[in-house]
């Protein structure tokens, strides 16, 4: 099977996912975050099942994977190489975390929102890829 | 708690889809599903992986779009002004490239790979994104 029908395939249902489980809706993302809501009563800690959700089917299948030599349409397995847990992992991690708990939207959503959403999620994407865009400018003068 | 909101059946069910996918992109083409990464590499010359990542973030909002169709429409609601979406959209973008992963590539893919670096990144985003909507709904009472 050609490598963009499995990559459409894995993107269509990576974005029904991403519906069905809410992580499409700002304001969902939000009352998960806000542990703060725990004393009034206001928290939803329904996300949790999403990664809970996730890894029952993809902590096997990883490791199904570890045991083959080849994917089934492709040559080669791309296992991220980096395990170094340095400066540039911990603050980008923190600043997402930052952006991810002012709007309630990470990546995935910010694409689903494009088309479940309007002008804000347009200012959002527009905004994250100049924050990309960015980092990448920063790469290529070596800082 | 928010019991009238709390739905965790709709959750388990996308979450397992989210993986479902993340597992036919590696056993697929061997490839990891981690939007950031993807939608980062694509800003590159474009070269011989182009084609699976456009085809990948096209299915993503498409996949979305059929969901929603088939719920009856569901209801996102961004209530974060221009400003906070700017400064938001840029953290994010930024974020996720240097720290290499975001939500999908560290949380699902890493945290499925058992990588001690992916662990340390989902710790330390819920943890300053938890921070940060404390201080935001809260402390500035926005």
């Amino acid at each position: 099977m050609p490598r963009v029908i499995v990559a459409l395939l894995a993107g269509l249902i990576f974005g029904a996912g991403l519906a069905l489980s809410g992580m499409a809706n700002p304001q969902k993302v939000l009352a998960f975050l806000d542990l703060g809501a725990i004393a009034t009563g206001g928290w939803d800690p329904s996300l949790a099942f999403v990664m809970g959700g996730a890894l029952i089917v993809a902590l096997p299948g990883f490791a199904f994977a570890r045991r083959r030599a080849r994917p089934l349409a492709a040559e080669t397995f791309t296992w991220p190489a980096a395990s170094a847990i340095d400066k540039p992992l911990m603050l980008g991690a923190v600043l997402f975390g930052i952006g991810w708990g002012v709007a309630g939207i990470c990546p995935g959503p910010a694409l689903t929102l494009l088309v479940l959403d309007g002008t804000a999620a347009i200012i959002f994407f527009v905004a994250m890829l100049a924050g990309m865009t960015l980092f990448a400018a920063q790469k290529q003068l070596g800082r | 708690m928010d019991w009238n909101a709390f739905n965790p059946l709709a959750a388990l069910g996308g979450g397992a889809l989210i993986g479902l996918a993340a597992l036919i992109l590696f056993l697929g083409i061997g490839r990891i599903a981690g939007v950031s990464g993807v939608l980062g590499q694509m800003l590159q010359r474009p070269d011989s992986e182009t084609g699976w990542r456009l085809a990948f973030l096209i299915g993503l909002p498409l996949g979305a779009l059929l969901m929603a169709n088939i719920l009856g429409g569901v209801t996102p609601h961004v209530g974060t002004g221009t400003l906070g979406l700017v400064i938001a959209g840029l953290l994010v973008g930024y974020g996720t490239r240097l720290g290499s992963g975001c939500t999908s590539g560290h949380g699902i893919c890493g945290l499925a790979r058992l990588s001690p670096r992916s662990l340390v990144a989902v710790l330390l985003f819920m943890a300053s994104a938890m921070a940060t909507v404390f201080v935001t709904r809260h402390l500035l009472g926005a």
